[in-house]
């Protein structure tokens, strides 16, 4: 057990934990924070998806102890009123099925867009190819990301 | 307006009195037990406020707010927007002043709280009228009464009740209070396609909001103060079973407080249809966190030894009892191919005769003959399965994502030995189900896990447990064969259909019907190797195999793929052969002709193109699909679908666009990467690095989704699509690459790892 105090969605918040824990369940399961998803643990399938310094990390492969001062977001620290542009275009596209795989689409969408806002289609099948959908809703995924480019 | 006497003999669940009070319907959802904050829902709930409970579906706020219930478990296939559009049209509000909230499980309410089978719709599409409609009536009854004037004059208006000869007018809160003393009508006016506001028009997922925001609502993120985590060590083959095993080395591992066994079903249990069983013991480690209890259990030292084979009885359907014999080894897929192909040779179980079909092959001038095989698939549902329980020696709570809870609680029932009203069953939202969840094995687990335990305890699969667990699509094989004459005319068809362990064939579907001379057949292979409804069962390997043997009979007769199924439909409507033909031939060519209008089929700029076609009935509903494949990196790429569906009356057109095109995408994956194999009993693929599911590079550019349009009675809509994808794929494969597909999937390669 090692105690880490980490800045998560602008809020410092100490833990302690084994060093090796992941950060997808120190957030779930010591945080509070369960909208980052548990979906392979192998960082096959980016249900996990946080950001880290603004990056799109898998969290499942992310141990707490490798986090230093870096700047943790999660899908609930995406905008303090959940209206962050992406969350809108997802909702505008009424992307959802199942939901279940969403806050790691939005949050690899996210850091596509902050980086590239102007993505191309293999820009964004390149990025987005980490997540996985079984409800297949990728179509309105890609469109809503569309959506919020900027040309 | 259409008068709705027959169908209403369900009257009880609409009964005022059979609410315990609107306490119960008020209660506290699972979220606010699961002391999370939920800004989100709180807001709305704070809008909502004295709630007059007008029926199981329906309650009315003093502020006009109304609350819909929504009765199914939602899965992605939005029966929680959708249901509750089809109260709001009857009840005739605003959909903006409406809320949603999951129902409690309760079949005294509720009828079939079922998601699965696509009959969410259909079966509730008159009783949720009904609903709807009865609330409207009770309000107008409750104005009248409170002016003293007629019912029959008072009208309403977006919740709003007037009464034009005297001017007065009141909102629907107002006279909600009232309202729900009265008596539930008898004879409901509904409305008619023309009158209709809500249903047909479309409305956005009620929980779109949450899921963007990352609202804990599914199993996995239920939690209560004092819960423990725990997980299993299961076989790591099928066919064995534990012997011994040693946790000292586990008990030492932080946080970690008990290693013991549970046994899910004695022997001596009859169960029902549902309550599949992979693995009968398990060790089960509990601690404190998933993290540690994953850990922990890697240091489980189990030792595994052979099941012997099992006769099992099952309760089925109106209490038939089932046999299935469960046998003992260490199955391989290559084994299973072998087996298959012996069994084709073997004679089958006749499903349908119709002429002699023998004397036709005879006879014939010319014999096709081609067989399809499918793999057993996993559901890869993203939530893997899990489930809350707190259980104590008298009482029981279960808490997590079902599609059947109606199942599993006579299962809880019996196994706890507890009185059906000690049983309590919640419903979260479920990551996907595709029909994994109907077997609700893990729900049993984390009772008895709970009970022996003594704490709340939430049981998580690891995605590994959840992918190796069995209850898979099974493996199929079907031999079509058609005879022709001289003249290419068809003379014959048989279907030779087996599977491990299930037959694929529906003996009575198209082209049954269709032909003179029509044999069906089906044999089974029994096996250890569990497996479980996935996403149309047995459909989504039969419009694999017939569509694209139909493709092939076409070229064959030297005619168009899409006249050839109009002409064998022409036939089935105008002189159909035998009695049992399970599809409407008109509404079958329907989506049909509308595919051929849509994709430009007969268009000369489109004769190049690469384009299959496939069309399937199933689960009560008409699909299908043209894809055109191109070739991109030396791989067949699908790159635009159109596909047609009539599914009757649409509920909410985009988000069933959305199931649409989720089925057209999960279809080409499972055709062209899905894929279970077993070496020794022992499944070859694990997690998403080796299972490969479709990703976005992969999809179609475009999917253009169109609806038959008619007033028929919603039929369901989250299976049909699927099956016909399969079909269209394979066809148009071959007219891109000039090589039929027999085998799925039919891209036989290597997941590349995503990282
Ligand atoms: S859970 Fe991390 S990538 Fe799948
Ligand atoms: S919406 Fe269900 S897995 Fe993506």
């Amino acid at each position: 057990m090692a105690k880490y105090t980490l800045k998560i969605n602008g809020k410092n918040q100490t833990v302690d934990v084994d060093p090796a824990t992941p950060m997808l369940w120190v957030l779930r399961e010591h945080l509070n924070l369960p909208g980052t998803k548990y979906g392979c643990g192998v960082a096959a399938c980016g249900a996990c998806t946080i950001h880290v310094d603004g990056n799109a990390v898998r969290s499942c492969q992310l141990p707490v102890s490798s986090v230093k001062k870096q700047a943790i977001t999660t899908i609930e620290g995406l905008s303090p009123t959940g209206d962050h542009p992406v969350q809108r275009a997802w909702l505008e596209h009424d992307v959802a099925q199942c939901g279940y795989c969403q806050a790691g689409q939005i949050m690899s969408a996210v850091a596509l867009l902050k980086n590239n806002p102007n993505p191309s289609e293999e820009d964004i099948n390149g990025f987005m190819s980490g997540n996985i959908c079984r409800c297949g809703t990728y179509t309105r995924i890609k469109a809503a990301i569309k959506s919020v480019a900027k040309p | 307006m259409e008068n709705n006497q027959k169908n209403y003999n369900r009257r009880s669940f609409l009964k005022v009195s059979a609410l315990s009070g609107g306490g119960m319907m008020l209660g506290v959802s699972w979220l606010a037990a699961a002391n999370t904050k939920l800004t989100e829902l709180g807001a709305d709930l704070e809008a909502f406020q004295n709630g007059q409970t007008l029926n199981a579906y329906v309650q009315i706020g003093s502020d006009n707010i109304v609350k819909i219930m929504c009765h199914n478990p939602e899965f992605g296939q939005n029966v929680k927007t959708s249901l509750p559009m089809i109260v709001a049209e009857e009840l005739d509000v605003d959909w903006k002043d409406v809320i949603v909230e999951q129902a409690p499980y309760d079949t005294k309410l509720y009828p079939r709280q079922f998601t699965g089978g696509s009959q969410s719709v259909r079966s509730t599409w008159r009783p949720l009228r009904n609903a709807g409609a009865a609330a409207r009536d009770m309000l107008r009854s409750a104005a009248a009464q409170t002016w003293n004037v007629p019912q029959e004059e008072v009208t309403t208006k977006v919740g709003v009740l007037h009464h034009e000869k005297s001017g007065k007018s009141a909102k629907y809160g107002e006279m909600a209070a009232k309202a729900a003393t009265l008596t539930v009508p008898k004879d409901l006016k509904l409305k008619s396609a023309a009158e209709r506001k809500i249903v047909s028009t479309s409305r956005k997922n009620v929980d779109g909001k949450s899921i963007v925001t990352g609202k804990p609502m599914f199993g996995m993120d239920y939690q209560k103060p004092g819960m423990l985590i725990a997980m299993m060590v299961q076989p790591p083959a099928f066919g064995l079973k534990l012997k011994s095993y040693d946790a000292s080395e586990a008990l030492k591992m932080p946080g970690i407080k008990q290693v013991f066994t549970i046994e899910v079903f004695p022997d001596s249990m009859e169960r029902g249809g549902f309550d599949t069983r992979t693995f009968n013991e398990f060790v089960v480690v509990v601690g404190y966190n998933t993290w540690e209890v994953m850990n922990a259990r890697k240091k489980v030292k189990a030792e595994w030894e052979k099941a012997p084979e099992k006769k099992e009885i099952f309760g089925g359907f109106g209490g038939q009892k089932n046999e299935r014999i469960t046998p003992a080894g260490l199955e391989s897929t290559s084994e299973h191919l072998v087996k298959m192909k012996e069994m084709v040779k073997q004679s089958a179980r006749v499903l349908r005769k119709d002429g002699d079909p023998e004397a036709a092959f005879k006879n014939a001038a010319q014999v096709i003959e081609r067989t399809y095989n499918a793999p057993f698939l996993a559901h890869n549902t993203m939530e893997p399965m899990n489930c809350f329980a707190e259980v104590t020696d008298s009482q029981a709570f279960v808490a997590g994502p079902v599609q059947a809870p109606e199942f599993v609680e006579q299962t809880l029932i019996k196994r706890l030995g507890l009185p059906a009203d000690k049983v309590d069953i919640h419903l979260t939202r479920m990551g996907g189900g595709f029909g994994r969840r109907a077997y609700a094995h893990y729900m049993v687990e984390a009772a008895l896990i709970s009970r022996q335990a003594k704490a709340p305890i939430k049981l998580v699969y690891s995605r590994e447990d959840d992918m190796t667990y069995g209850i898979y699509r099974p493996m199929y094989t079907a031999t079509y064969r058609a005879a022709l004459d001289a003249n290419k005319k068809l003379l014959a068809f048989h279907v030779i259909g087996g599977g491990i362990p299930e037959n694929p064939v529906h003996a009575n579907r198209f082209p049954a019907g269709a032909l003179d001379n029509y044999l069906a057949e089906g044999w089974e292979i029994p096996s250890n190797v569990t497996i479980g409804a996935f996403r149309a069962p047995r459909s989504n390997f039969n419009a694999a195999a017939e569509q694209s043997f139909m493709d092939e009979l076409a070229e064959a007769m030297g005619k168009d793929p899409m006249d050839l199924r109009l002409e064998l439909l022409e036939r089935a409507k105008t002189n159909p052969v035998g009695k049992n033909n399970d599809y409407d031939p008109d509404r079958y060519a329907g989506v049909l002709k509308l595919l051929r209008e849509k994709s430009g089929w007969d268009k000369p700029e489109n004769k190049g193109k690469n384009l299959g076609l496939a069309a399937y009935f199933c689960h009560n509903s008409y699909a299908g699909h043209v894809i055109e494949m191109k070739i991109k990196d030396g791989q067949p790429y699908a790159e635009s679908v159109v596909s047609a569906i009539d599914c009757g009356v649409v509920i909410n057109p985009d988000a069933a666009k959305n199931m649409v095109e989720g089925a057209v995408i999960d279809g080409i994956g499972c055709a062209l990467y899905g894929n279970m194999s077993f070496k020794n009993g022992k499944p070859e693929h694990n997690n998403f690095n080796t299972y490969r599911m479709i990703r976005m590079p992969e999809i179609p550019k475009r999917i253009d989704v169109h609806f038959v349009q008619n007033d028929i009675d919603p039929t369901g809509l989250g299976e049909p699509p699927f099956p016909p994808v399969f079909g269209a794929l394979a066809n148009a494969i071959y007219r891109a690459t000039g090589k039929r597909q027999y085998n799925q999937p039919y891209l036989q390669e290597e997941p590349k790892t995503q990282g």
